[in-house]
């Protein structure tokens, strides 16, 4: 036998619904510490939803999300967040190198002003992401990609062991999503655990080992080997066909 | 006697200066937070719906007191801006039609409640209508000790809370992520705006307030990319409005004072819409000329070089319509492509030989090579 696995997070009967249909359907699911894992399903499936409300930005109907054994508020130091790069306004008036820093005030707490150490650490969260050379750029004039990596850096300076990333590739070119997917890689190597709402089903065995599948209710969640399966999928997005392309 | 010697001697003028600028600069700075919180039109339905705080206010004390009756627009205003916010999130309706339905009730119960009072027997009753179109002259030295109290407290709190109002008015869901409570965060900077559209109601009145408190904002926001200089701007820009417009309407009779600051202050928004560097219109306009001009004769240098590397001798001279064959080519295009041409000579990178034959240089060969290549073209 293996021996137990640790579970970092554990979401317990979660059920959100948006007026009277539900999105989320009595969700059960544990993730170990230390995967990369995909949340995978169609459109409208819930998968943004999840992680909204494990992270406490919608009240869910019912259920509790616990990080470590314990609450999202108490653990919330340690959790970062990338949400999708359409959810702000980009004509904000702000430079590349504000927007990171952002991902310092959680640190800082209340009043507090960012010192020199949040604007080495931003800089260098920048360079990692390849974005060294816009650290002054006005934030209007990124294109997706570097709209998508700022968020990234901003992420990475919250210094969190725990991240959750809403569809981190959505309009960025395979050059970018290369780059973005080191990343991800590096911070699994160092033992971080990651989640990230995906959408192209091609690329999650190679990029993955960890996955769940989700259809309003949790289809199926594992390591990637064993439950990425074309039964699954089927089940998933209702389908009869052949949906993997090997 | 000249507008300068007045404005120091003359005590009333002097005080409505001093009230105008002020309130310029104060809802200059909170409007910076409603324009870039997209809330401008926020702002407009809650100076709409101050009016009926003032009359209720003054029909339960029957005092007119400045004060007094500014808290009843204080309180009217919350009041309203909790009820539009309400009814976008529990109904249907959506944000717009949440705000034309709050400001036009609240404003008709506002004139409603003005006429009943102006039909009362009672002598003290006239003035109130005077928040309407607003009426600087009536600003008192008191009133202006309540603005400097009251507008220190506002730039004490911005100052305070700035990383978290900067946070907030980005991304409030991060926030709420990085554990600021984005509620408490927005209700506290939404009452300051409210406070900020209260305090000019005096002055500018109830249906120009939301100019004082947008426009400033606006034009500052072309001048700048940066939170922090566009709000110090706007309180400026608002300011000097406040000045100018109260200055212009002392020198001309019957020139309203309100009106004639939201007038100065759209000329500013006006002026900065055009040339303020790289947003304005005019600015981005020459430089797109520039830009063609460029990307055009760094394409007729291209084409020179290329023809050179064809011939043995590489300074051979081509004549026009080698270097840019075209058949549909008039007047008006040759004398284009010859000014061109004489640019790119100015340049040093082709020479003329003689009559319309151009060839490259050697300086035009580097540049060729060492920058457009680099380039990619």
């Amino acid at each position: 036998m293996e021996k137990e696995v640790k579970y970092i997070i554990e979401v317990e009967d979660m059920t959100v619904a948006y007026n009277v249909k539900p999105v989320l359907w009595d969700i059960d699911l544990k993730i170990p510490k230390g995967v990369l894992m995909a949340i995978i399903g169609p459109n409208g499936a819930g998968k943004s939803t999840l992680i909204k409300a494990m992270l406490d930005l919608i009240k869910p109907v019912s259920g509790n999300v616990s990080f470590n054994g314990k609450s999202y508020k108490e653990e919330r130091k340690h959790i970062g967040y990338v949400p999708q790069s359409e959810s702000v306004d980009w004509d904000f008036p702000a430079s590349v190198l504000d927007v990171v820093l952002m991902g310092r005030y959680g640190k800082l707490g209340w009043f507090k002003r960012p010192k020199e150490e949040d604007r080495k650490k931003s800089l260098e969260a920048l360079e990692k992401v390849d974005m060294g050379e816009f650290v002054d750029r006005q934030i209007s004039e990124l294109s997706g990609g570097q709209q998508q990596r700022v968020f990234l850096a901003r992420a990475l300076v919250q210094e969190a062991d725990i991240y959750f990333m809403d569809e981190p590739f959505k309009g960025v070119d395979a050059k970018t999503e290369v780059a973005i997917m080191n990343i991800l890689k590096d911070l699994k190597n160092q033992g971080k655990t990651v989640i990230v709402v995906h959408h192209d089903l091609q690329t999650v065995e190679h990029y993955f080992d960890w996955v769940t599948l989700l259809n309003t209710q949790l289809i199926v969640s594992g390591p990637v080997k064993e439950v990425y399966t074309e039964e699954n999928l089927n089940k998933a997005y209702r389908s009869k066909g052949k949906i993997l392309r090997r | 006697m000249d507008i300068f010697t007045l404005i120091f001697t003359d005590y009333t003028l002097r005080i409505v200066s001093i009230g105008s600028m002020l309130l310029g600069i104060i809802a200059g700075i909170l409007g910076s937070f409603a324009v870039v919180r997209k809330e401008s039109l926020l702002g407009d339905a809650i100076s709409h719906a101050a009016l009926p705080g003032i009359a209720v206010v003054y029909l339960i004390t029957q005092t007119k007191n400045t004060e007094v009756l500014l808290f009843g627009a204080l309180l009217s205003g919350v009041l309203a801006t909790f009820l539009i916010l309400s009814i976008e999130k529990y109904s249907r309706i959506k944000f717009d039609s949440s705000l034309a339905l709050v400001l036009s009730v609240f404003f008709g119960a506002g004139m409603v409640l003005l006429t009943y009072i102006q039909k009362m027997p009672d002598a003290n009753q006239a003035g109130l209508e005077s928040f309407i179109y607003g009426q600087a002259s009536t600003l008192l030295k008191r009133d202006i000790n309540l603005m400097l109290i009251v507008g220190g407290i506002l730039v004490f709190l911005i100052v305070l809370f700035w990383k978290e109002f900067k946070l907030i008015s980005f991304d409030s869901q991060y926030a709420e992520i990085l554990g600021f409570s984005s509620k408490k965060i927005t209700i506290l900077l939404s009452t300051m705006i409210v406070i900020s559209i209260v305090i000019g109601l005096q002055s500018v009145g109830v249906i120009l307030m939301s100019a004082m408190l947008t426009a400033p904002a606006v034009a500052a926001r072309q001048w700048t990319n940066k939170l922090s200089k566009m709000v110090v701007l706007s309180g400026f820009f608002g300011g000097i409005s406040g000045i100018i417009g109260t200055l212009i309407s002392s020198m001309v009779s019957n020139l309203p004072t309100g009106p004639t600051i939201v007038l100065t202050i759209s000329i500013i928004v006006i002026l900065s819409l055009a040339f303020a560097p790289n947003r304005g219109l005019v600015w981005k306009r020459i430089k797109e000329k520039e830009s063609r001009r460029n990307i055009d004769k760094n394409q007729l240098l291209f084409n020179i070089y290329e023809l050179a590397l064809n011939h043995e001798n590489i300074y051979h001279s081509h004549s026009i319509d080698t270097i840019k064959p075209d058949t549909n080519r008039d007047r008006e295009s040759t004398n284009i492509l010859i000014g061109r041409l004489s640019g790119l000579e100015d340049d040093g990178l082709i020479k003329r030989d003689y009559f319309d034959h151009w060839h490259i240089t050697e300086d035009g060969i580097s540049y060729v090579e060492n920058n457009l290549l680099k380039e990619g073209y």
